[in-house]
């Protein structure tokens, strides 16, 4: 404590030193020149043109992704429009097979009464000229028969008989 | 753990018991051994040498005699002393009446300038060949970071707008000032900055780069018009010389925190040291010196880069604050006015 109080007093610490202040003003100066030269220019620039490199690469980056997003927006929108169409096509095919199908049920169905009817044209009209071809046949029959019954004998019983199984034995033929 | 608390002061007091009579006896032994030296010559300084004297010297001088050679160490002299072995007397040099002689501290601070002309060299060739694109290595990282420090959170944060002008100042100051702190916690090296001449140089920089952007930015009538305060006329004769001091309040300011922050450190540490030759005992050499001087020694590497980087951090904030809108001016004259 003591010494410390000495050596404020004596001044020592605080006595001013013209040539150090001088050569500290020069020296100061001069390192200063010399690093702004050859150090703190090159650093400086060096610097500020990563931050801007950092920070244009940074842009980069940011527009690639809004790019990237806006195709995949888009993307998606033209995949969902896919999406839609197959549907759409596929609903369409399936109404089309549906009509087509029922066109063709009802077509054959007409067609099979059509046929049905024809045929039943067709029994019809076979089945009056078998009435037909029967009825001369019957008639002719029967004129034979007469004749034959004349030609015989005048019996009364006879022809009686003969008449009756004609008849039946028409009726048995008929049926 | 009761039990602890209790022998704790148990455990304590043995120690003293042990100590108290060892140092006694290497006190007493180390006086019986009478020093062949004489006083110490001025030009050797370091520690070793001054054992020798201290021994030799009277009890009554004892304490004169360390606090001669700590206040030697850390004073500015025309001798560079390399104990053990030998000195350099460095030439004296007289112009016009002026003494600008050669001392220890003008050797210093150029050896300092060596030693960052020929780092920066080196770094800035580095970036001459580098492309924007390649990424620093190995020093020239280490030296970026400093610098984009200095730039980024010193000048741009303090300065602001216009910051660029003032970086190779705040620069050039940061590095100086750091080297300089650190080749004083080098052997056989002294601390520059620990002289209050040079501190006060680099501090007046400050102060004429302040007083030109606060003249950049306010004009020789806005600078003026400052000095009254934006007070009424009639008080101007109480403003005009309390806001004249406070212009030079910051530089001294810088000059003497700087200055005492430096010399302190190594009074402390020397002064650490310095008690184990006054009390003759290697006990408390080895319990108390040395690693307390250690401490004070890592304690000190701190400083060195904590005042370099308040030097240049109150630096920038005075250019700042002189470039910067009347109301901070106001309140920081009203604070350096205190």
């Amino acid at each position: 404590m003591l010494t410390s109080g000495v050596i404020l007093l004596a001044g020592s610490l605080l006595s001013p030193e013209p040539g150090l202040i001088f050569w500290t003003a020069i020296t100061f100066i001069l390192v200063m020149l010399i690093l702004k030269k050859i150090a703190w220019g090159p650093i400086l620039t060096a610097l500020q043109d990563r931050e801007k490199g950092i920070q244009s690469s940074i842009d980069r980056a940011h527009q690639a992704k809004d790019e990237s997003e806006a195709i995949l927006r888009k993307n998606r929108e033209l995949l969902s429009k896919a999406d839609a169409e197959a549907d759409r096509i596929l609903r369409e095919g399936k109404d089309y097979a549906e009509k087509l199908r029922a066109d063709i049920t009802e077509k054959a169905q007409s067609e099979a009464k059509k046929m049905i009817a024809s045929a039943k044209d067709e029994i019809e009209q076979e089945k009056r000229r078998a009435l037909d071809v029967l009825r001369n046949e019957v008639a002719d029959l029967a004129v034979k028969g007469a004749e034959k019954i004349i030609k015989t004998a005048l019996d009364a019983d006879m022809q009686k008989k003969i008449v009756n199984s004609m008849i039946q034995d028409f009726s048995t033929k008929r049926n | 753990m009761k039990r602890i608390n209790v022998l704790q002061p148990k455990a304590l007091l043995k120690v003293f018991a042990v100590l108290v009579p060892l140092l006694l006896n290497g006190y007493g032994v180390a006086a019986a051994s009478p020093g062949q030296l004489p006083s110490v010559p001025r030009s050797e300084v370091a520690a070793a040498p001054a054992v020798e004297a201290a021994s030799g010297a009277k009890e009554a001088h004892e304490e004169e005699k360390a606090g001669d050679v700590i206040m030697h160490h850390i004073l500015n002299n025309r001798v560079f002393a390399f104990p053990p072995f030998g000195s350099v007397e460095l030439p004296e040099i007289k112009v016009g009446g002026y003494d600008i002689s050669i001392t220890k501290h003008v050797v210093m601070l150029w050896v300092v300038s060596a030693i960052l002309v020929g780092i920066f060299s080196i770094v800035g060739g580095k970036y001459k060949k580098m492309s924007a694109r390649q990424a620093p290595t190995g020093l020239v990282n280490a030296m970026e970071a400093l610098v984009e420090f200095i730039r980024t959170d010193v000048a741009k944060a303090n300065i602001g707008k216009g910051y660029e002008k003032y970086l190779t100042y705040l620069l050039t100051v940061f590095f100086f000032i750091l080297l300089c702190n650190l080749l004083g916690l080098v052997p056989y090296g002294a601390t520059a900055t620990g002289n209050i001449n040079v501190t006060l140089t680099l501090a007046t920089f400050t102060f004429f780069l302040t007083q030109m952007a606060a003249l950049q930015a306010h004009g020789l009538k806005g600078y003026l018009a400052h000095l009254t305060g934006g007070t009424h006329p009639a008080l101007w004769i109480i403003m005009i010389p309390i806001e004249f001091i406070g212009l030079f309040t910051k530089p001294v300011a810088l000059t003497i925190r700087l200055f005492a922050n430096m010399t302190a450190g190594h009074i402390v540490i020397l002064s650490l040291i310095f008690i184990s030759f006054i009390l003759k005992s290697y006990i408390v050499a080895v319990v108390m010196s040395v690693p307390f001087s250690i401490f004070i020694y890592l304690l000190e590497l701190f400083v060195a880069f904590l005042q370099a980087f308040i030097f240049t951090m109150l630096s920038a904030l005075f250019i700042g604050l002189a470039s910067a809108h009347e109301g901070h001016d106001e309140h920081e004259a009203g604070v350096a006015s205190h």
